[in-house]
């Protein structure tokens, strides 16, 4: 049976889709089977950044509306044979998104994969409710900044207070997920300190993604960074908060490309 | 037994309304209210108030133009205390503070001192998330953990916090002069006791991040650090 993972923020643009991406993909490079599912309807993205747009032939909203089976709409990952993608519908709503339809998808999903990550609209309104009404687990994605982290305080009020697991008096797993950090720079006041921001979130740390040009190129080639440049800095950030997820114990270190480069240095001694 | 007839339900229930007490003159009071509201916008949003004019002696028209400006000013008023009630003309309820008969009077204080009402505390042993709310009309409440920014706490009584404090409280909200607020942290956007506030802007420097306590001294709220 999968573990329903909801990806969330609240404020938009702070890497859910490419975290959703990123984490589908590691997982599955690990033997997991994984279905990263999109929930922004009329927004969708997670299909570009997969690099499936042109695969598209029927959605998450054929699927809740019936109108077309699960098996038909679950898009194959070309690289990774375990890692399937069910995408958002692009000319409708999220009112097209209906209670019964959503939480019948994903009891069929449950039983065929290990990881159900489901990529969760910005806002706090009927897609991001539904996204993570039936989730077991969820990542809270926020970037170094005050609005960010305000936003996200009022999501991980909502995911302990509106989903399923909430309402039968079960606790719901959280765990933070920081991107778009710049050791620097917060070093330097002009961004939060990851300590500001567990300060204020008081929950447990899932991965520090350090900003890089590397997750913009990824996205724009339709390749989850993971991916794409296994080897940066924010693919092995992405990694490591994949482990994590599966119960990895891991040191958590900020990675960063310098270390990369001192490593090949070594590397080359070595050879 | 049936008789065929519907039945109705009717009981007496007592709630917490906000009150505000209008002063003459009535424009300097809407330039006043006007200026809060520049302030905290959201205000009276979502609350029930009440309009007590006792003592004002208005003229009726001045009583008809002062529920027009605080419904321009999107204040829902729930009644009106104090006022002729020739002068409400139906507009809004007349309301009537419950009063216990005099001859009474005497007998219901010697038993009250004798078993003090009992307070009832609320203890929330979790952050206050943004957005989130906790509004306990009974007494104190005490939170292990912190109050974000967008979170609100609402107490009769007392309000205690054992972390930072970043939201918004509102201690003796219905009416507790004598209620104070203790936090860790204090980076508060508002504290208030009984409807006396200050906003975050106005806290002195000294005492911001600082554990504070906060009392009504008058009609001035207080703050000293705890250090």
């Amino acid at each position: 049976m999968a573990q329903v993972v909801v990806v969330t923020s609240g404020k938009g643009g702070v890497g859910k889709t490419t975290s959703t991406a990123a984490l589908g993909a590691a997982l599955a490079r690990a033997g997991e089977r994984v279905v990263v599912v999109d929930f922004d309807v009329g927004l969708r993205n997670l299909d570009l950044v997969m690099g499936a747009e042109r695969r598209v032939v029927y959605d998450l909203i054929h699927v809740v509306q019936g109108s077309a089976r699960l098996s038909q709409a679950l898009i194959r990952d070309k690289r990774i044979d375990t890692l399937f993608l069910l995408a958002a519908s692009q000319t409708r709503d999220k009112d097209s998104l209906s209670d019964d339809g959503v939480e019948r998808v994903i009891r069929e999903l449950r039983p065929s994969f290990d990881w159900v990550i489901c990529d969760s609209p910005a806002g706090i309104e009927r897609g991001s409710s539904l996204a993570m009404r039936h989730a077991d687990l969820a990542v809270v994605v926020a970037n170094p900044e005050v609005s960010s982290v305000r936003d996200s305080d009022r999501i991980i009020g909502l995911l302990d207070s509106t989903t399923d697991k909430a309402k039968r008096g079960e606790q719901m797993e959280k765990y933070l997920l920081l991107t778009r950090y710049d050791p620097v720079r917060a070093e330097r006041g002009e961004m939060l300190c990851v300590e500001d921001v567990l300060e204020i979130l008081c929950i447990p740390l899932l991965g520090i993604i350090p900003e890089s040009k590397d997750v913009l190129h990824a996205s724009n080639m339709g390749l989850p960074v993971t991916i794409n440049e296994p080897t940066s800095a924010a693919a092995r950030a992405y990694n490591d908060a994949a482990r994590r997820l599966q119960g990895e114990q891991i040191p958590l270190v900020v990675p960063s490309d310098r270390t990369t480069l001192f490593s090949k240095l070594l590397g080359r001694r070595a050879a | 037994m049936s008789t065929g007839r519907p039945s109705f339900k009717f009981r007496g229930g007592s709630f917490h309304a906000l009150v505000v007490k209008p002063e003459s003159s009535i424009d300097a009071w809407l330039a006043d209210l006007d200026a809060l509201l520049t302030r905290s916008p959201g205000f009276f949003a979502r609350k029930s108030v009440v309009i007590d004019v006792s003592g004002l002696s208005l003229t009726k028209p001045t009583f008809l133009s002062l529920l027009d400006e605080l419904s321009r000013r999107d204040i829902r008023i729930l009644g009106v205390e104090g006022a002729n009630p020739s002068d409400v003309d139906g507009r809004v309820p007349f309301l009537v503070r419950g009063q216990a008969d005099k001859s009474d009077a005497a007998e219901v204080q010697a038993i009250q001192s004798d078993a003090p009402a009992p307070v009832s505390s609320l203890l929330i042993d979790a952050p206050v998330r943004s957005g989130q709310a906790i509004v306990h009309p009974d007494g104190d409440v005490t939170i292990v953990g912190s109050v974000a920014s967008g979170a609100e706490i609402v107490a009769a009584g007392s309000i205690h916090v054992y972390g930072a404090l970043r939201g918004r409280v509102l201690a003796g909200a219905y009416g507790n002069r004598r209620a104070r607020i203790f936090c860790r942290r204090l980076d508060a956007e508002l504290i208030a006791i009984d409807g006396h506030y200050i906003v975050a802007d106005d806290v002195e420097p000294h005492l911001r991040k600082t554990p504070v306590q906060a009392w009504l001294e008058g009609d001035e709220l207080k703050i000293i650090t705890m250090n």
